[in-house]
This record gives structure tokens, C-alpha cells and sequence, in this order.
């Protein structure tokens, strides 16, 4: 730990929300981004699941938006400390997605426009725990928030919820993703502070 | 919309790691061959590690991601370093 | 230009605050003295490291002000209104508090008062910070190497090192300067308001085929603007080094 710095407050960190540890609450909705926003055009925008076995499940935009789909309220929680509560989307749940998957693969690892990738147990996408987003706050998604569609597993930290997915494969065999490599922690749960490896 | 900074924003992380300066040291990019400065590289800090980009092709050369008493550094995007060391 | 004797890796030092100057109603320049403090090149900068008792802490980027030279230097701070580290700076710091910091930092976007070729330097706002260094550095190493400054500033109230700036344009050493102003000039004078342009950019003496070494630091949009202007006037990318301070302007 560095000197004190003597009547520095910084910005502030304590408040009556029940927060996972580490984590202070912000009002604003940070963007965070490893590279320049990709805009993805709905018309040619695609999303596919693809299984252990080699199948292939693909939806374009009018067939992904033809999905059942869901308003729920979640509290998002960034590696980077800040954390957001009751944010408002819309969006399609994996339960759905995956339905017509034929699968026992215990591994995801979702692909997006621009390059990023995140990995996560095939448990954590079901029974409601996940979501691709397409409306956030009632608007359309933002690019820079991970429009025209992003992951949203709120349950995990926010790297998990994927911006600009395009595919998750499902494997047999656990890969880890673009933060997962660079020392992140494989799973992420914000409650018992799963930041780094080793955590 | 995010935008980048310049390399020279690398120097200060690398430079805990690094005992000569990496921002005029010259990397080839792994991705499209091109060797450039790191300063001039585009540099991403928003995110919860700091990604660097080729100017020319946007590809990632270099990542690292600090903590209190550990960094990671990946630096398979750049395939050769080319370091100055001073004084020589 | 500073070289570091012995190879080592960057680590975080104490300094203590020596002196705090207004440059404008929201700009201070904060003189600090670092025991051991190598020395610095023009152009380089330093990491700022505040820690509140509960062990929070938070780190910011300031280029060096002063011109080069051992045991103390010079930061100038703009405070951002809904800056989190920017106001403790120039609001809360008073000589005598100590201040972490780490540096010199940055081998690229320097000047050597070696180099006799030209420099055109093209500063946004606070983005004059290392620029000044750099021509701080040619004054004090008595350097004949043409400098022109691009200044832009939202009004003569945001001018830093105003006085300095209208002294060393006064002797007639190659050192050149325009001031562009984007909201208001000064007063009773009639000057054009307006963000830069290629007209501004360019001068007798001060065109593409000079082929200067460029900087250009401020705001991202800023620099990206300016560096697009001099590659369209027919400027050598390779030639032009810039520093983005992020969208708020550091």
C-alpha cells in the first residue's frame, strides 16, 4: 500500500446498498472496451450455438427477434469495483437458445465481433441465469454497451457478459477466454471476490 | 464510443516491469509483420487490463493486466523486440 | 537528456510538495521536491498515486512541466470538475504534504535539446504541459532550434504560462507562437474564434516542405484533429508524435 495521501477521500465508496465485497456503487454506466466498438449491422449480424459434435444452431436478426423474449432487472458487478443495480434489459434467455441443442458438453466459450471471448460453465448460461440482451433501459443496445446483442450472466462478474457476441460454443473440454488468460479468475463469482487466479 | 491513447500511456505499467523504456523500443507486429514504436501503438486502458493494438492493422500485440504484487504480460502479438538500452 | 545510470525498473517514490502556484482560476503548477530524483527528458511524465486511509487508491498520469533537471520538477494540474484525483490536487495539496509518485516516464514523445532540426508543437488546453517542458528545455540549453507553438485555448483565462510564453516570443530566437481561441478572445482585440484550422496550422517558414518534428498532445478529439490537418497538408505521418490525454482532456 502506498503513503496516505492526507485529505484524500476519493470518490465515494460507502452507502446503504448491499454490495459483493470490493465493489462501490456508480449512478453512470461505465464503458469498458479492449479494442474499437465494432458496428455490426442487424441485417448482416448473426448468432450461432454450436455443439461438442460439430452442430450448428444459427439465427439471424428477424429470426432472433422472433424468439420468446423477457424484461428482467439485474445488478451488473465490474471486476474494475464499480457496480450498477437494477439495470433494466430485454432479452432472450439461454434456457431458450439452448434448448434444441443436443448436448453434455460442461464448457461455453462465447465469440464475439471484434475478437473477444469469455468462458463459462455450461450450467451457469441455464435456468435462468443468462441471457442474450437486446434492449437496455427500453432503448435499443447501445454499440458501445455491446449492441445489437450482447451475453448478460449477471451472476458473475461483467467480463462474463460477453459485449457483441456473435457464437458460443459448446466443449467438452474448458477453454479460457481473452481475460481468463491474462490472469482473471476462471469463474468470476463477485460474492467470494473471485478476481485473479489464485483467488 | 471508446477511443484509444498513445503508447506513451504503456510506459508507466511497463516500466515496473521493464528496466530500459518500451515505448522506443520497436515491435513487429505477430499479426501484419509491420514494426512500429510502441509509443505508437494504440493503447486501450478502459477495460480491466490494458490492451495494445497495431496502428496498422488493429490486431492485439501486447496485453498486460496489474495487481497489487502480480502483473500478467502477454505479449504474443509482437513477434520481435527490438529494445535501446542507454548508455552503450 | 537524462539517462538512467543503472538499469532498473520504475518504483514509486515520495516527494513533497515545495510550492503551489496559480497558473488560472482552476490550473496549478505544483513544484515538488523527489530526493534522488534523476532528472527528467522534455516531454516525459510522471504517475501521480493517492491511497485514502482505508487503503482505496487511485493513479493519474501528469506530464512534467519544468524543464530538465535533477532534484525537483514541476506538474501542472487542471482541475476537472467532476475530477477524482484533479481537485485534490490543486485544492487540497499545501506545501509541505508529501505526494507519491513514480516516473520520469516515457522514452517516445520527448525532445532533445540535441537535435537542432525544427519542431512544431501543437498543444490543446492542458496538452501545453509537456510541450512547455520541451520549450522550457530549449532555453535553458541555449538551443537554436526553430520551435513554432499552436496554442489553442477556449479563452485568454485558460492561457497557461501565459506571461512566459508572451516573453520568450519576444526575443527573437526562433521561437515562434499563435494563439487559437475557441470560444472568446481577448478583449478589443479582433480575432478569428473558431477550432483549428490548416491555415493556422501552417506559416512562412512553417509548411510541410520544412518538415519539422511534430507534437501534438491534448484531448483525443483535439489531437486526433490536428494530426489529421498536418497529414492532409502533406506532413510525414512518421514525423508527427502525439499524446491523447482521453476524452476529458487529463
Amino acid at each position: 500500500m502506498g503513503i496516505v495521501s492526507p485529505g484524500f477521500r476519493g470518490r465515494p465508496r460507502s452507502g446503504r446498498e448491499k454490495l459483493p465485497p470490493g465493489q462501490y456503487l456508480v449512478t453512470d454506466f461505465p464503458v469498458l472496451s479492449a479494442g474499437p466498438t465494432p458496428r455490426v449491422d442487424t441485417s448482416s449480424w448473426k448468432f450461432s450455438i454450436t455443439t461438442e459434435a460439430g452442430q450448428a444452431h444459427s439465427w439471424d436478426w428477424a429470426e432472433f427477434r422472433a424468439l420468446p423474449s423477457e424484461e428482467f432487472q439485474v445488478d451488473l458487478h465490474c471486476v474494475t469495483k464499480w457496480s450498477k443495480l437494477r439495470t433494466a434489459w430485454r432479452g432472450v434467455s439461454l434456457d431458450t437458445l439452448l434448448a434444441q441443442a443436443q448436448t453434455s458438453a460442461e464448457y461455453a466459450l462465447a465469440h464475439c465481433y471484434g475478437g473477444y471471448t469469455t468462458n463459462l460453465p455450461v450450467a451457469d448460461l441455464l435456468d435462468g441465469q443468462a441471457w442474450v440482451a437486446f434492449e437496455y433501459d427500453g432503448r435499443p443496445l447501445a454499440a458501445e454497451h455491446g449492441g445489437p446483442a450482447r451475453l448478460l450472466v449477471p451472476h458473475l462478474y461483467l467480463w462474463k457478459s460477453a459485449k457483441w457476441v456473435r457464437r458460443i460454443d459448446l466443449r467438452a473440454k474448458d477453454e479460457p477466454g481473452f481475460w481468463e488468460s491474462l490472469g482473471y479468475h476462471n469463474y468470476g463469482d463477485p460474492w467470494r471476490e473471485q478476481r485473479y487466479w489464485g483467488d | 464510443m471508446t477511443t484509444h491513447l498513445d503508447g506513451n500511456v504503456l510506459a508507466g505499467t511497463l516500466g515496473e516491469l521493464f528496466a530500459v523504456d518500451i515505448t522506443s523500443a520497436m515491435g513487429q507486429c505477430a499479426s501484419c509483420g509491420t514494426s512500429e514504436a510502441m509509443g505508437e501503438a494504440l493503447v486501450y486502458t478502459d477495460a480491466p487490463g490494458m490492451v495494445a493494438r497495431c496502428r496498422t492493422c488493429e490486431e492485439v500485440v501486447l496485453r498486460v493486466n496489474r495487481t497489487a504484487g502480480r502483473a500478467w504480460l502477454d505479449m504474443r502479438g509482437i513477434s520481435c523486440l527490438e529494445l535501446r538500452i542507454p548508455g552503450e | 537528456m537524462a539517462r538512467a545510470a543503472v538499469l532498473g525498473r520504475l518504483t514509486w517514490q515520495v516527494g513533497t510538495v515545495a510550492e503551489i502556484l496559480e497558473e488560472t482560476a482552476t490550473a496549478r503548477t505544483i513544484v515538488l521536491d523527489v530526493p534522488g530524483w534523476p532528472g527528467h527528458a522534455a516531454g516525459q511524465h510522471v504517475d501521480v498515486r493517492l491511497t485514502a486511509e482505508d487503503g482505496y487508491s487511485t493513479q493519474r498520469s501528469y506530464s512534467i512541466a519544468s524543464a530538465p533537471g535533477p532534484g525537483r520538477l514541476e506538474l501542472t494540474v487542471q482541475r476537472l470538475e467532476d475530477g477524482e484525483v484533479s481537485p485534490y490536487l490543486t485544492d487540497t495539496l499545501r506545501p509541505g504534504y508529501p505526494l507519491e509518485l513514480r516516473g520520469p516516464i516515457g522514452g517516445w514523445f520527448v525532445w532533445d535539446p540535441a537535435e537542432p532540426g525544427p519542431v512544431l508543437l501543437v498543444a490543446g488546453g492542458s496538452g501545453m504541459v509537456p510541450l512547455m517542458s520541451m520549450i522550457r528545455a530549449r532555453a535553458a540549453a541555449g538551443s537554436g532550434a526553430p520551435f513554432r507553438l499552436v496554442y489553442s485555448v477556449r479563452s485568454p483565462q485558460t492561457v497557461l504560462y501565459a506571461a512566459e510564453l508572451e516573453r520568450l516570443s519576444k526575443t527573437a530566437d526562433g521561437f515562434e507562437m499563435s494563439y487559437v481561441y475557441t470560444r472568446s478572445g481577448p478583449p478589443g482585440v479582433k480575432v478569428r474564434i473558431g477550432r483549428l484550422t490548416p491555415v493556422v496550422l501552417s506559416a512562412p517558414g512553417w509548411t510541410s516542405k520544412t518538415a519539422p518534428a511534430v507534437f501534438i498532445c491534448g484531448p483525443t478529439g483535439f489531437v486526433e484533429a490536428a494530426a489529421s490537418l498536418l497529414v492532409r497538408a502533406g506532413h510525414d505521418q512518421d514525423a508527427i508524435k502525439t499524446e491523447r490525454f482521453g476524452p476529458s482532456g487529463g
